[in-house]
């Protein structure tokens, strides 16, 4: 602890697929065990993740994802999407990953700070209600490059 | 490794955590979070006597773990051990470092 030469995380997700905000989470959480600084940029579709409606209802990829151990053509079907993203989340709980609205609490009481984007949040129509009560702000990029204010700073694009 | 507290020697693993949590005492408590920059208050015993029933009874530990807690919330977690709290937590209780990523 506090030989690493990283101190400071931020991460921007773009997507709204689970696999993708949890890979986010777990980082940033991480970092902050750590003692490593951590802030999360949610832009375009990543902005499912903290929108009120949508966090609960993340989904995993059945189709356009070669990892997926099912033919394209069934990951197509109906129902297939929400099996597949059940039984993934019956997998995560057993490693007590906490769910996505958790996880932003536990995020957000670790210090770290969770940004809207202010593009996408206007071009999905969105508003501050909209988004979760633990959100730090919406941001522009640029206000987002700022945050990168310390030496050993990692900016991670998922 | 090994570490002298009040005429007694402590084993600790090459990562500096107890090799038996039985040597654990309040004394090696102060001398371990000396190491780690933390002050011990009687807020952090009770965090500390939480982990250590915790890791009797065979729980896994996580930051998951210290909200449901009902001793502590996070964000006072985060304040009473900064800079890597359940690292520093786990240590200064005398059991293993947790192996959880989450």
């Amino acid at each position: 602890m506090g030989k690493s030469v990283v101190k400071k995380m931020l991460f921007i997700l773009s997507k709204a697929h689970i696999d993708s905000a949890y890979a986010a989470m777990v980082m940033a959480n991480g970092a902050r065990m750590e003692g490593i600084e951590a802030e999360v940029f949610f832009t375009f579709f990543g902005l499912d993740a903290i929108t009120k409606k949508k966090l609960k209802h993340l989904k995993v990829a059945t189709v356009g994802n070669p990892a997926m151990p099912m033919p394209t053509m069934l990951g197509g079907l109906p129902g297939m999407e929400a099996f597949a993203s059940m039984m993934m989340k019956k997998e995560m709980e057993k490693l007590d990953m906490p769910p996505v609205d958790e996880f932003l609490e536990i995020l957000s009481a670790s210090g770290c700070k969770l940004w809207a984007c202010k593009l996408a949040v206007d071009m999905f129509k969105l508003e501050e209600k909209d988004l979760i009560d633990d959100l730090d702000g919406i941001l522009t990029i640029g206000d987002f490059y700022e945050r990168a204010d310390v030496e050993g700073t990692q900016i991670i694009f998922i | 490794m090994e570490l002298n507290v009040a005429g007694k020697t402590i084993n600790l693993t090459d990562d500096g955590y107890l090799a038996d949590l039985s040597q654990w005492d309040k004394d090696v408590a102060f001398a371990i979070a000396k190491e780690e920059e933390v002050t011990l208050t009687d807020a952090h015993f009770k965090v500390i006597e939480w982990i250590q029933n915790q890791f009797k009874s065979g729980e896994a530990l996580s930051v998951r773990g210290i909200k449901g807690s009902g001793v502590i919330d996070i964000k006072e977690f985060y304040a009473l051990f900064p800079g890597g709290p359940l690292k520093k937590a786990t240590r200064i209780a005398g059991i293993p470092k947790p192996k959880s990523c989450i």
